[in-house]
């Protein structure tokens, strides 16, 4: 049976030789390599469960009256796009299963491309040739936070439309051409025009992910024709790679994480809430809530904002740099352009422009993964300030009081995580144990000249 | 059959079985989403239903409460102690019956935000205590009834009125300078309460604003927000996006991680 | 591993069967996601057995090959060579090549009005009435000390970002309005734009003390970035990251003893642009 599936696709694609070279393929198989590949499930699952939301849900902003089964919103006017998606979760068979796997692969979906995207900066896999891969999947990582974003503002519900207003603020902050950009996305002063959310919807179901899925069609392919990269040991080299073929083992294993990847989602989708539109009732401009946040990964922009002090300084009685303009657009600028910067930068300085295909571990380029750590820390710490208010009602920290706390952390801490993991890296290489288990016995030896000398056994290198 | 393929059809029987027990306890989708009235709550002085006519013989007994555990800061005579404690002529049985109900007051120190906390007094003194204050004028206790009100009026006037500070299923948050509380053990006397009172930083709501039928339904929305409608499964607290993001991390992601660490190679050399 | 695919079967079949008896969302998640997880650990289990840890070693594809780069340099600029003055036709063409681009990009204009008049517009103007969200007029007597009212202007849309004001009320002696407000109150009645003019949500918190001596004053918050305005001083931000006031409406009654508006907001309403001080 197999033999006549190949003997057809070979007599008439030709393919034959082309295949065997694919299967035989070698993947290096350590296991961060895989979360890349988490990341392209997730997609997967959005697109099959994207499709099926796009089949009920209806963008447009026309007035209709709530008649539907929750009784707190009973007889309430509200949008027909609010409408279709409480429709969707109530009414429809498998709706809300459909709803909530959806939101549930975004939010992972991010999470596993930021997981990735510190495992490439880590290893250092972003060197040369994985450079322009590298520019790839960072345009992939900033085109994800606005599919999402748009996605969930999408259903016109308080939480969402009041994130919607904030983004309108960014973009009327960019300097100079804020308002012309802001009318032209919106179409008129916010809410905008009646025509915001069909071009929302298109931009969310077909233009955005048409541009994810070619960029992801390239970066495949931009892995796959140098090879995956690799650590070293275990015979390998720059000129060779090693590691388990495509078939039968590294398919098979490839196949059981898209199935865990959407197993897991679909657990979420089913047992775990998310997004109760219900619960936060439909957007209007004069209606808001205590606590609203976006999803996840725009908490460092709600954080930034937060804490940054009330600068707008006006020159001639223009206003170049409206308040959210620092902390919505200046920060993530700011952050992004560092990431993409830093292939250069790292080039620049440590004078090393060469090929590798050899990974780093995170100790063997010490500065390297200070620095990353330093900016991890930093988005960590605007993270933490975006959800300054829940720490309040939980912990009972001043508000107030954390704003001033956070305004210092986000410098001071970043640099010290730096000294920090600095010298931690510098430690382990010398000593080379593994940063989680126990260190090796010491031995302190008095010197002749009455100091101390402390000296470890050297850990015999494994592979667990 | 034999032993394995015995074992494996055994097998599935338990998962069947366990499945099973799980569709019971899950059960089946209702059509109406059906929120119910408010169930009368216990505790709190004089819940519900019309309050009683002052008793001469607690009005006594509550003036010597009051002396004993209010005067210090609102005055023998309650008029309040200029800078320290408001006056609480006029303040009526509303207010007394709120802050001692929510445990609020007495305050450790004037000028602390009152929390509500255990009361200090038990009912029939805080009955006591409230009959004196009310005896000095003032709002009486209101008689609020959840299932008097509608559910969507409540819904639409605790979002117009309410959200803002409490959030939207009533679990509070920060305004500027002081919090406002979770709604979860507010019973609907003291929504009521509270409402016509505005204590501590709240504003007030008069009849104009909210009438008593209005005033029905959002104690009847606030019910339902103790128990809100989760429909899509465990609803990690009702308060959006935090903990949402916290489950996509710390229990989705990692348990991919895991899934990759199952499947690939481990050790870096 | 026979066990994990009969796990996936029957999760399958309980899927359809709660599909088709319309269970709970949670059942109908347990059981694709049991389904899924069950195959995942199959194919996993599989994968592992059937080639446990054999490791191939492949080379590399070798490149940059610099002798095809030189090649392929070469057949480019071999084809132009028919051509002469080279320069001058390749700037011809860069410049057709702009300026067709600009053609391409420029219809994105019809996406938007310009913002000009519009960005910083309410609908409120000197006389408009202010009514309730269910369009009953406003008076006073509504707007009791310590309370606050969402209020519209009459007849206009109550969705665009100019309608909705704020209404409180101070005791007189607490108000310390700008000299030039000084008449901006209706019976000690303030209105306030509901924007906020950080990032434009909705300031629906306010803070009023019941016993002022020992709390905050009174305030309008916003609950997004929690800038604060006070109502006492004309909407000055108090806390918080606004960079302006909040826009304040002046007040005035009508014959009747109705709240109406007595001229146009102090302020653009909304967040700032670049021209929000200049109001274009």
């Amino acid at each position: 049976m197999i033999r006549g599936a190949i003997r057809f696709l070979d007599e008439r694609t030709g393919s034959a030789p082309l295949l065997r070279k694919a299967l035989r393929y070698a993947f290096p198989d350590h296991w961060s390599f895989l979360f890349g590949e988490i990341a392209l499930y997730s997609f997967i699952v959005l697109v099959g469960t994207g499709v099926f939301l796009t089949l009920f849900f209806e963008p447009s902003l026309a007035r209709t009256t709530y008649d539907g089964v929750y009784d707190p919103l009973r007889g309430l006017e509200v949008s027909v796009a609010y409408d279709s998606a409480l429709r969707l979760s109530f009414d429809v068979n498998g709706g809300l299963l459909m709803r909530q796997t959806h939101h549930w692969a975004a939010l992972v979906f991010v999470a596993s491309i930021a997981v990735h995207l510190m495992r490439i900066f880590f290893t250092g896999a972003f060197r040369k040739p994985r450079d322009l891969n590298y520019y790839i999947g960072l345009t992939m990582l900033v085109l994800a936070l606005l599919e999402g974003f748009a996605g969930y503002s999408l259903l016109d519900d308080l939480l969402s439309g009041m994130g919607l207003v904030i983004a309108y603020a960014a973009t009327l902050s960019i300097p100079v051409i804020g308002g012309d950009v802001g009318f032209l996305i919106w179409g008129d002063q916010f809410p905008g025009s009646d025509d915001f959310i069909s071009r929302l919807f298109i931009a969310h179901v077909l233009i955005l992910p048409v541009i994810i899925g070619g960029l992801i069609a390239v970066h495949l392919a931009l892995i796959a024709v140098p090879h995956h990269s690799q650590f070293r040991g275990g015979g390998a080299t720059e000129k060779n790679v090693v590691g388990t073929p495509m078939w039968p083992g590294y398919a098979l294993r490839s196949l059981g994480l898209m199935f865990a990847t959407a197993g897991i989602l679909f657990l979420l989708g089913g047992l775990i809430q998310v997004n109760p539109i219900w619960q936060w009732g439909p957007y209007e401009i004069y209606d808001g809530t205590n606590g609203a946040q976006p999803d996840w990964y725009m908490g460092w922009l709600i954080g930034a904002l937060r804490i940054m002090p009330p600068i707008e300084p006006s020159v001639f009685g223009y206003t170049p740099f409206p308040n959210p303009f620092f902390g919505g657009l200046l920060v993530p600028s700011l952050v992004f352009g560092f990431l993409y910067a830093w292939p250069s930068i790292e080039r620049r300085i440590s004078g090393d422009g060469a090929v590798h295909h050899l990974l780093d571990r995170p100790r063997d380029n010490p500065w390297r993964t200070a620095i990353g750590a330093a900016l991890f820390t930093f988005i960590t710490l605007i993270f933490l300030a975006g959800a300054a208010d829940r720490i309040f009602v939980s912990f009972g920290i001043d508000y107030g009081t954390q704003v001033w706390i956070f305004r210092v952390a986000v410098f001071v801490l970043p640099a010290a995580v730096y000294l920090l993991t600095k010298r931690i890296c510098e430690e382990l290489r010398e000593s080379d144990w593994h940063p989680l288990r126990a260190p090796p016995p010491a031995t302190v030896t008095r010197t002749a000249r009455g100091g101390f000398e402390l000296t470890r056994e050297a850990r015999p290198r494994r592979r667990s | 059959m034999g032993f394995r393929a015995r074992r494996g059809a055994l097998a599935a029987l338990a998962a069947l079985c366990g499945a099973a027990s799980v569709l019971a306890f899950a059960g089946a989708s209702s059509g109406q989403i059906n929120v119910g009235g408010g169930p009368s709550q216990p505790g709190g002085a004089a819940d519900g239903g019309r309050p009683p006519p002052p008793d001469p013989q607690q009005v006594a007994r509550g003036r010597e409460l009051f002396l004993e555990g209010c005067s210090s800061c609102h005055g023998l005579d309650a008029r309040g102690v200029e800078g320290t404690a408001p006056s609480l002529r006029g303040a009526g049985a509303a207010a007394a019956d709120f802050y001692l109900s929510t445990g609020r007051m007495p305050l450790d120190k004037p000028g602390d935000e009152p929390v509500r906390s255990q009361p200090r007094y038990p009912p029939h003194e805080i009955d006591a205590i409230v009959a004196y204050v009310g005896s000095l004028g003032g709002p009486p206790i209101p008689d609020v009834s959840p299932r008097r009100g509608d559910i969507a009026e409540g819904f639409e006037a605790f979002t117009e009125h309410c959200a803002g500070c409490h959030q939207a299923v009533a679990k509070g948050g920060v305004v500027t300078g002081a919090f406002a509380p979770d709604l979860g053990e507010a019973t609907p006397t003291q929504v009521g309460e509270a409402v016509r009172v505005g204590p501590y930083i709240m504003p007030l709501f008069g009849h104009r604003q909210i009438d008593d039928r209005t005033l029905d339904s959002i104690a009847r929305y606030v019910e339902l927000t103790k128990d809100p409608v989760d429909e899509g499964g465990w609803g990690i607290g009702n308060i959006g996006p935090v903990p949402e993001g916290m489950i996509a991390w710390l229990l989705a992601l990692a348990a991919l991680l895991l899934v990759a660490r199952l499947i690939g190679v481990r050790g870096t050399d | 591993m026979l066990v994990l695919l009969a796990l996936a079967v029957a999760a399958a079949v309980m899927f359809i069967v709660a599909y088709a008896l319309e269970w709970s969302t949670q059942v109908l998640g347990l059981a694709i996601g049991g389904a899924l997880m069950a195959i995942a650990a199959a194919l996993i289990l599989a994968g592992k057995r059937v080639a446990p840890g054999k490791q191939v070693t492949e080379e590399r594809p070798k490149f940059p090959d610099r002798r095809a780069e030189r090649e392929l340099q070469r057949d480019i600029e071999r084809g132009g060579r028919g051509v002469s003055r080279r320069g001058v036709l390749l700037g011809g063409a860069a410049a057709a090549g702009t300026a067709l681009g600009a053609a391409f990009v420029i219809p994105v204009a019809s996406l938007g009005p310009k913002p000009a008049d519009r960005i910083g517009a309410s609908p409120w103007r000197r006389g408009t009435r202010v009514v309730s969200e269910e369009d009953a007029q406003l008076t006073p007597a509504d707007v009791e000390v310590g309370t606050f009212v969402t209020g519209f202007p009459e007849g206009a849309d109550k969705r665009e970002l100019g309608s909705p004001v704020v209404l409180v009320r101070l005791r007189p002696e607490d108000l310390e309005l700008p000299s030039d407000r000084s008449d901006w109150d209706a019976d000690g009645v303030l209105a306030f734009s509901k924007i906020c003019t950080h990032a434009g949500c909705t300031i629906n918190l306010y803070r009023y003390p019941l016993y002022p001596p020992q709390s905050p004053g009174p305030a309008l918050v916003c609950p997004c970035h929690y800038s604060t305005f006070d109502p006492a001083t004309g909407g000055e931000r108090i806390f918080g990251p606004a960079g302006r006031a909040l826009p304040q409406l002046p007040l005035d009654l009508d014959g009747a003893g109705r709240l109406i508006a007595a001229g146009e907001f102090s302020g653009a309403i909304g967040p700032s642009w670049w021209g929000v001080r200049k109001g274009t």
